[in-house]
């Protein structure tokens, strides 16, 4: 017997989404989802937004790593709530991991909560968590053809940050074809190019981030 | 490596469905993949072979069909197949597009017992 049954496999996995992004309503925080490859810059693209923040928004930030709480350690010095999510070699993060690390955070006294995904630019596009927006950091060194690489990740983003562009003169990284690449496959995405080290681009993404903000 | 998680929520579905209809065994079942998903069969297959064991399930045959990337241009309203490194339309070479196909990823039917 044959039972037609077209159920998305990930259904469970979004119910606990929109659960959580039930619970991110009720406490209104905005939540953005931040992922990217290893080492693209995902620390410091949320250490350099809390710092211009500071006064102007309340952060709190979940580190999701596959193991280790450096990431924590270092964002703990920010003076912000900070949780580490471990996920035990998974290599994202998912919506009932997200939950699990919720009852750790003062949801109350947040407004924003930047979600550090597992730096992977296959897995985690997959995974709803609740999250408001989902940023993407592609670093120049990873180099303009990552798009073809992983065209899901790029057609799922609201924002990408282009990062460390300080280093542009070195590379052979051509910004407008990969601003263009994007742009062809999705119109409604906001892209940001930044550093990190020189602080180029950063006021940008803030300023349109609290714009965003105010406007859910 | 999300094939794991991706597998074990599949395996959930299956299971409370074939549950649900009193089976005894699933023989088969069909998957509808997207190429853009990065699934892959074979991982899927792998970890499929493991977390079934000892289950309603066990055994039963995993069946894939692949939904190719595909494209609608806003210039031209053509569609077409999406290039490994090209994303243009092939017929009016406008960059403009929108994603019409490949991001499946659900269970289409069961057979059982």
């Amino acid at each position: 017997m044959e039972i037609k049954v077209v159920k998305n496999i990930l259904g469970a996995n979004d119910q606990i989404a929109g659960k959580n992004r039930q619970l991110f309503d009720s406490n209104q925080v905005f939540v953005v989802n931040v992922m990217a490859s290893p080492g693209a810059g995902k620390t410091s693209v949320i250490m350099e937004t809390i710092k211009r923040l500071k006064g102007k928004t309340r952060v709190g930030v979940v580190e999701g790593d596959i193991s280790s709480s450096l990431d924590a350690e270092a964002i703990g010095k920010e003076d912000v709530p900070v949780v580490q999510i471990n996920t035990g070699g998974e290599c994202h993060l998912d919506a009932s991991m997200t939950a699990s690390a919720l009852g750790d955070l003062p949801l109350n006294d947040i407004d924003l909560l930047l979600i550090e995904n597992v730096g992977n630019l296959v897995c985690p596009a997959e995974f709803r968590i609740g999250e408001d927006i989902r940023i993407l950091i592609a670093s120049t060194p990873e180099g303009d053809d990552k798009p073809f690489k992983y065209p899901l990740m790029f057609h799922e983003a609201d924002v990408v940050l282009i990062n460390k562009i300080d280093l542009l003169p070195y590379l052979k990284f051509d910004v407008n074809a990969f601003t263009q690449t994007i742009r062809g496959i999705n119109q409604k995405v906001k892209i940001f190019p930044v550093s990190c080290t020189t602080g180029e681009g950063i006021e940008e993404w803030v300023s349109w981030l609290l714009g965003r903000m105010e406007k859910s | 490596m999300h094939e794991l998680a991706i597998t074990q929520s599949m395996l959930d579905l299956v299971l409370k469905q074939a549950e649900e209809a009193e089976a005894e065994k699933v023989g088969k079942i069909n998957l509808v993949l997207g190429e853009m998903t990065g699934v892959v069969g074979r991982c899927v297959q792998f970890y499929f072979d493991f977390l079934s064991k000892g289950t309603l399930a066990e055994g039963a045959a995993l069946n894939f069909k692949v939904i190719l990337t595909t494209a609608k241009c806003q210039n031209c309203h053509k569609e077409f197949e999406l290039g490994e490194f090209d994303w243009t339309c092939p017929h009016c070479q406008s960059n403009n597009i929108e994603i019409t196909g490949g991001k499946e990823l659900f269970v289409e039917s069961i057979e059982v017992d």
